[in-house]
């Protein structure tokens, strides 16, 4: 992979962990690729390659927390407002609502609109800071779950869109297990990929400065807000993608899959993996599907909140950087990524 | 024009309740900076605890005593227990909140099931009385008594603030925390009481809000977002500001079922938008 | 040296895990041939718990009776979990054709989600899906699933005979319907309308409230003076808020009530608050004190094995059983055999005339119930507890509610304002 080489950081890595890293990167891809081969399908599927979408929906919340210090609970939200432009824009059970465009036209469009509203919603919560900022993005999410489920006209309320599927290409069909797989870890790659690259770049490097003191950036002529909605607009691609992702893996986008408590999941996911590193969101999301779907085979099917819950509150108890966090400090490994900010 | 009227004291009565559940939750936010997300699990449990009581006593007053009493207890220890040790670390204790919710949302679940709770209030203000001044009107009579209820816990906590001396001290710590500590006043103990009675009122709320309406799983997280949305309008941390978000919230959410019933619920978040991007502060909250 | 040492162990780490997943998807557990596997899916998590458990409860009392054994084979049940959403409910159902591979799978519980893994229902053909006691008209009506089949009746359908009993026995000419905002309330008032407008009725308004409201003083503020009664479709909760509000408010308009309204879980509220639901109209797929003996037998039953249950089955119990109760008889016409796809089984169920608690139950050609509604009215019972007395028995309802297939059709799926009649 080339992340380890454009590194362009102050810290200029030693040759020999150079080397490391690009073992390190290398094994981990090949290991990602290889895993099909040992998986069903509904490992492959349901636990692979929804781990490395929603991971990356994650990931969007881990770049704006972890490197801009804002924590927004409307990544969710991007996601959602991709997946019901793909529905409205392409193909869906509904011919009377939906315009029926190609692929390659409906999902950049779909893309745009969800960066959008992902900058717009910026433009509103960056005004604000640290708890107002979880506050306002909350209500931005609610607000918007409400309107699709009230809204017939374009978003058909209640029931939402089904029949969602991804393009066919070369005759492949791109929802099999397979495909599927390979299609959410490309996205997934290029997302972390990208998200490393930036936050080494000009751009990046003077969010985190903005993130550790504003005060002192505004001082010396950044625009701290333009920074900031731009960090907005990036984590809203990143959902987007991700939310593409979500809506071709259930085949529908729905009021319900928006709501309040999917949103929180995200958070929590973000915050179980560790908002230090960019694989945090990926170990978190890991841990909370296998929770999701294994809890009810370990304990009583009623009590998966509790158990949601419990983990929930001991990381954050006892490792305020999540996983990813306790396994650096495990290995007494300084961290490469932002410190920690609470 | 009934239906105005009515809609109008309808707006004002949930205002009222809002003020209730918010009260708390700003209360402990003005001190100690602390957003407690668990507050909707508070309400939640208080009134379970409350309908349990008053169910085996067969007595609503001690019903709201117990609904105070048990999310009050439970409150200080979880700020001797937990909040205490990340003091300075907002985000964290947010999070914190969070997973306690979510923990305790599933216990209660757990515990009292699914049904749905209503209590039996006393005779005098069950039922509904004709309304002064209009031809045959009628209205609840505990609406009414859930107005006065919240005027007159409005005014005891204004009293309470600018009256007593752990309110002063409350005061003071708003104000400058360091300041406080620095001048001999135990801050802990401030905090101890603040979070007490801030979660007692969550319980109080509770159970008079669980009587108006009723109880279920999912009303913690209906009264959470509706004290978020309240105290964020009205600004944090701001006693006033709690009373003017809670009316202005209660009047939008009553008048939006009524003129507008589709999109009703998504005005009271516009408000809530604009309220944030206009004076993030909040109407009556000062910058911190 | 550190560095890489961390970077190669991660590695190892990671295969380690991947190797551990692949283990574990090995080990999951080897299907022996002389049982079958039963999927079992409900709202086991959120606010639809209790309905939940109920419909399981329903789904188990059906294979306790067969003593878990069905043309010969050993039936073995794994329960799965939503929270009432439709994308809970397909991760449960994945799960359960993917990972435990059930051989036939039972649920879910509410419209959308039936809706949605009748989409679902589709990927899989060579598994048998049974719906438990989801009730949305489309799901069978319009783009059915040829190996999904639901034995119990839609939305509409249980309305039957409740617009005709509200317009000719009780009198009413005008009414107002207050109901949650969502699919499953639309069909009811569908269902309701039918009859009602065509018995010479008008509805004047429609209150349509968005779902999770627990407030409703300003809606009832809203109800006009000259209506003969109100039509209340509305579920657990918010029936129990809505009739206490209406009430406090000096309410006296009587009800109508949609097939949820006043089913066991808002009879059976706790609070003293319940006089004026008695005299109450209401039509649904069960009648709790209906006056029959393989009806009562069917609850004596139920109460013995679920102690701690609900005082009388729901109507959510009752469609999870009728659902068990059809599959070990398919099962058993079969003598077990789930080879080709399952489509001797499939077969078998289709052309299944069942005999049941709540008579006979058969499938019309979109594999949808035809069976009986009861019209019901609520009368106080022995100790101070509410119940739905039986009217009238209307029989073998189908799907059109009579009418012709085309014509129905031609009607619309139900929405906000799909029928009118002012």
């Amino acid at each position: 992979m080339t992340i380890a080489i454009q590194d362009t950081t102050v810290r200029s890595p030693t040759n020999l962990a150079l080397h490391g890293r690009i073992a390190k990167y290398g094994l981990l891809g090949l290991a990602l690729l290889a895993y099909p081969l040992m998986a069903s399908d509904f490992w492959i599927v349901q636990i692979g390659a929804q781990t490395l979408f929603m991971g990356t929906i994650a990931l969007s919340l881990m770049w704006l927390g972890g490197y801009g210090g804002m924590v927004s609970l409307a990544q969710l939200t991007f996601a959602g407002v991709a997946a019901y432009m793909v529905a409205v824009f392409g193909v869906s059970n509904r011919p009377d609502i939906s315009l029926g465009w190609e692929w390659w036209a409906a999902i950049p469009v779909a893309l745009l609109i969800a960066t959008a509203f992902a900058t717009i919603t910026g433009m509103l919560a960056a005004r604000t800071e640290g708890i107002y900022t979880i506050m306002i993005t909350l209500a931005i999410a609610v607000a918007f779950s409400l309107f699709c489920r009230q809204n017939y006209a374009i978003f058909n309320g209640f029931a939402g869109f089904a029949g969602l599927k991804p393009p066919s290409l070369f005759g492949l069909n791109l929802r099999a297990p397979l495909p599927f797989y390979y299609l959410s870890l490309a996205f997934a790659a290029a997302a972390y990929a990208g998200v490393v690259y930036v936050t080494r770049s000009t751009f990046g490097l003077a969010l985190q400065a903005v993130r550790d003191n504003p005060r002192r950036m505004r001082a010396i002529g950044f625009n701290v807000y333009a920074h900031r909605v731009a960090a907005y607009a990036m984590s809203g691609l990143l959902a987007a993608v991700g939310g593409l992702l979500l809506a071709w893996f259930n085949g529908r986008i729905s009021p319900g899959s928006i709501a309040a408590g999917p949103c929180i999941n995200v958070l929590v996911m973000a915050v179980l993996g560790g908002m230090v590193h960019p694989v945090g969101p990926y170990v978190g999301a890991l841990v909370f599907i296998l929770l999701q779907n294994f809890a009810i085979d370990l304990i009583d099917p009623e009590r998966f909140n509790l158990v949601i819950g419990v983990a929930f509150l001991i990381i954050v108890l006892a490792s305020p950087d999540g996983l990813v966090g306790l396994w650096q400090r495990m290995t007494r490994r300084r961290s490469e990524g932002p410190s920690s900010q609470r | 024009m009934k239906q105005f009227i009515l809609t109008t004291l309808n707006g004002l009565t949930l205002g009222a309740l809002y003020f209730l559940v918010a009260s708390g939750f700003t209360l402990v936010f003005g001190l100690m900076r602390n957003v407690n997300l668990a507050h909707g699990a508070l309400y939640l449990l208080g009134a379970y605890v409350g309908w349990t009581v008053a169910d085996k006593v067969e007595y609503w007053l001690l019903g709201v005593a117990a609904g105070f009493a048990a999310t009050a207890v439970l409150g200080l220890g979880l700020q001797l227990l937990i909040f205490r040790r990340m003091e300075g670390q907002d985000l964290r204790q947010t999070m914190v909140t969070i997973g306690i919710s979510i923990v305790l949302a599933d216990l209660m679940l757990w515990f009292w099931g699914g049904e749905t709770y209503q209590f039996t209030p006393p005779e005098v203000i069950d039922g509904s009385l004709l309304l002064p001044f209009t031809p045959n009107w009628r209205y609840p009579s505990y609406r009414i008594a859930l107005l006065v209820a919240a005027a007159a816990i409005g005014v005891g906590l204004w009293l309470f603030l600018n009256r007593t001396k752990v309110g002063m001290m409350i005061r003071a710590g708003v104000d400058d925390r360091a300041m406080l500590a620095a001048s001999g006043v135990n801050v802990q103990r401030v905090f101890a009481i603040t979070f007490m009675v801030g979660a007692g009122l969550a319980g109080f709320a509770g159970v008079v809000g669980g009587t108006a309406l009723s109880i279920a799983p999912g009303e913690d997280v209906r009264y959470l977002l509706a004290s978020l949305i309240v105290v964020i309008v009205g600004g944090l941390g701001s006693i006033t500001g709690a009373a003017v978000g809670a009316l202005i919230i209660g009047l939008a959410e009553q008048y939006g079922l009524a003129y507008s019933p589709t999109y009703g619920a998504v005005y009271t978040f516009l408000i809530l938008v604009a309220a944030l991007a206009l004076r993030p502060q909040g109407l009556m909250g000062r910058r911190a | 040296m550190v560095r890489s040492i961390w970077g190669v162990r991660s590695v190892r780490g990671a295969f380690l895990a991947a190797t551990m997943l692949a283990g574990l998807s090995i080990a999951a557990p080897a299907q022996a041939a002389d049982s079958i596997k039963v999927g079992g899916l409900a709202t086991l998590e959120g606010a639809f718990t209790v309905l939940g458990q109920d419909g399981l409860r329903g789904l188990e009392l059906a294979l306790k009776e067969a003593n878990y054994t069905a043309g010969g084979k050993k039936i073995e049940l794994v329960k799965g979990s939503s929270d009432a959403t439709p994308d809970s409910a397909i991760r449960a159902a994945r799960k359960l054709v993917e990972q435990d591979k059930v051989d036939i799978l039972v649920g879910p519980l509410s419209g959308d989600e039936g809706v949605a893994m009748r989409d679902f229902a589709k990927t899989h053909p060579n598994v048998t899906f049974i719906n438990g006691s989801s009730a949305a008209q489309d799901t069978t009506l319009r783009n059915p699933a040829p190996n999904f089949y639901r034995f119990n009746t839609d939305g509409v359908q249980w309305a039957a005979g409740l617009g005709d009993y509200s317009a000719k026995t009780k009198g009413y000419k005008r009414v107002v319907t207050v109901a949650e905002d969502y699919g499953f309330p639309y069909s009811q008032v569908m269902g309701f309308m039918l009859e009602f407008c065509k018995a010479g009725g008008k509805v004047a308004d429609k209150f349509w409230v968005p779902i999770g409201n627990k407030d409703f003083s300003s809606i009832i503020a809203k109800i006009p003076d000259n209506i003969n009664a109100i039509y209340v479709a509305l579920g657990g909760a918010d029936a129990t808020n809505f009739l206490t509000q209406y009430e406090q408010s000096g309410g006296d308009k009587p009800m109508i009530a949609g097939s949820i309204t006043v089913d066991q879980t808002v009879l059976g509220a706790k609070g003293k608050r319940r006089s004026y639901l008695i005299g109450t109209p209401s039509a649904g797929p069960i009648a709790d004190t209906w006056d029959d003996a393989k009806w009562k037998q069917f609850v004596a039953d139920y109460k013995k094995a679920f102690p701690d249950g609900l005082p009388s089955p729901s109507l959510f119990a009752h469609a999870y059983y009728l659902a068990g109760k059809a599959m070990v008889a398919g099962l058993n016409e079969v003598k077990g055999d789930l080879g080709d796809g399952e489509k001797k089984f499939q077969a078998a169920l289709a052309k299944l005339t069942m005999d049941t608690p709540t008579g006979k139950v058969s499938l019309d050609k979109n594999r949808q119930a035809v069976a009986d509604i009861f019209l019901t009215e609520v009368v106080e019972g022995p100790n101070n507890t509410l119940m739905n007395k039986v009217v009238k028995v209307i029989p073998q309802v189908n799907q059109t509610m009579g009418m012709d297939e085309a014509e129905f059709l031609k009607l619309g799926p139900a929405s906000r304002d799909n029928p009118e009649c002012r």
